[in-house]
């Protein structure tokens, strides 16, 4: 209905120096520094992060949910990748 | 398989019908291209899913009626937020202090966080902002009853604060646990920022209680005027709320009107003693056998007047709303001029 409407922006957060931004949700914005701008005033008025990506929600590609079996079958039978699949003889230490 | 955006299509309304608007949910159209099917199989496993207390996520299918519940909700959720902006902001110029307006006016910018946090979580379910906008604008969708009253003295600011925000959070705490993602994460955001809405409010009412007896018979009004409108936000009793068992069903609320009503008045009921003020209920007495408060009669006539457009502010908040909208559309033109021409000087 509207093509006027701005466009819509998905925000994620760095909350401190040494984790990973996280999805904090959506602003729309005309242009990328008015996104950033948003996404500051509204997802972090307490500090709540250092650092902030903003991405046409447009350009991001997801996995679809109503093919998550397929998707993720190959890691469902490599049990071997984890180490509890492997039984240590008892007296072995350290490993 | 394809890969997908991240976000579905938009669902288009029917035309001359949003599909959002409150008393619509008789009519099980189903928004988007072509008549979507929907099993038995498929909504016993989505079922499976609520029961099993899994969050549903944006992409993940739904029957439509858990969408349309949700993007009624989720819209009319975040229009109070934004209209609730309205009673306060009438008083930023009039704060007593310096102190007491640089805090109003980080909590009325809070509420505008609130409602764009609320706007978010309902365009992951396919209705744009615009469209939500659009619905509030021409009066098809709603929000709280409470903020068509008046804010006539500085006291209201302190019983606003105390009251309604504290209802809110009442209401807000099970909905951190709904069952859809979004709106769940949404929640958990706001009700972090809102216990200091509800603590300056009752700051504001402490400083009027421990002085003058005009300063304490303001804060007396106010209490006066607020509390039964604050009690109506949560809706009508159980017998009468015609969403509730469905979403409850749903998990997209946990608990119902009268139980959140009812532990509202057990919390408050004691703030109002420590304050020396007198809840305006004369029938409101502590049942020590149930260790509840029993309260009187609720007017409901009063709420339904309210909810149908004829409480006391209605149409100025309306007129304030559509006017800012309006007063704001060069803003919004210009800046997609700007930001079209810059993409086109970047591009050549």
């Amino acid at each position: 209905m509207s093509g006027k409407e701005w466009p819509l922006y998905e925000v994620f957060i760095r909350s401190k120096s040494g984790l990973s931004h996280r999805h904090a949700g959506s602003v729309h914005a005309a242009d990328d520094q008015m996104a950033l701008d948003a996404a500051r005033d509204t997802y972090t008025r307490r500090s709540e992060g250092v650092s902030i990506w903003v991405v046409r929600s447009s350009r991001i590609v997801a996995s679809d949910p109503a093919e998550t079996a397929a998707f993720f079958e190959p890691a469902e039978d490599k049990i071997y990748r984890h180490p509890t699949f492997y039984d240590m003889p008892d007296g072995v230490e350290n490993l | 398989m394809d890969p997908v955006a991240v976000r579905g299509p938009l669902l288009q309304p029917t035309p001359g019908e949003l599909v959002y608007t409150q008393g619509l949910d008789q009519k099980d159209k189903t928004a988007g291209a072509g008549a979507i099917e929907e099993t038995p199989e498929q909504l016993a496993a989505f079922q499976a899913r609520i029961d099993a207390e899994e969050k549903i996520e944006a992409k993940d299918w739904m029957p439509a009626a858990y969408r349309r519940t949700l993007i009624r909700q989720i819209s009319q959720h975040a229009h109070s937020e934004i209209i609730g902006m309205q009673p306060e902001g009438n008083w930023l110029t009039r704060a007593p202090t310096l102190k007491r307006k640089a805090i109003l006016l980080a909590k009325i910018q809070d509420e505008a966080g609130h409602g764009l946090y609320l706007y978010s979580a309902a365009e992951t379910l396919g209705v744009s902002r615009d469209q939500m906008v659009d619905a509030l604008l021409e009066g098809k969708a709603k929000y709280s009853s409470i903020f068509n009253y008046p804010a006539l003295t500085w006291a209201d600011i302190g019983a606003i604060g105390w009251l309604v925000d504290g209802a809110a959070i009442m209401n807000q705490i099970p909905l951190c646990r709904c069952s859809y993602g979004p709106y769940s994460r949404a929640m958990i955001r706001v009700c972090k920022e809102e216990s200091f809405h509800q603590r300056q409010g009752f700051d504001i009412l402490v400083s009027l209680c421990n002085g003058t007896a005009k300063q304490k018979a303001m804060a007396q009004d106010a209490l006066n005027r607020w509390w039964w409108p604050s009690l109506m936000m949560f809706g009508p009793g159980d017998s009468d709320s015609k969403h509730s068992a469905q979403s409850m069903a749903w998990k997209i609320k946990r608990f119902t009107n009268d139980e959140l009503r009812q532990k509202f008045i057990d919390v408050t009921v004691p703030q109002a003693e420590f304050l020396g003020l007198k809840v305006p209920d004369d029938k409101l007495a502590f049942d020590a056998a149930t260790g509840h408060y029993r309260h009187g009669e609720i007017d409901w006539q009063e709420f339904m007047d309210v909810l149908a457009g004829n409480g006391p502010c209605n149409q100025q908040r309306m007129a304030k709303r559509r006017k800012a909208h309006d007063d704001g559309a060069w803003v919004r033109e210009a800046a997609r001029a700007y930001a079209e021409k810059h993409a086109a000087r970047d591009a050549a």
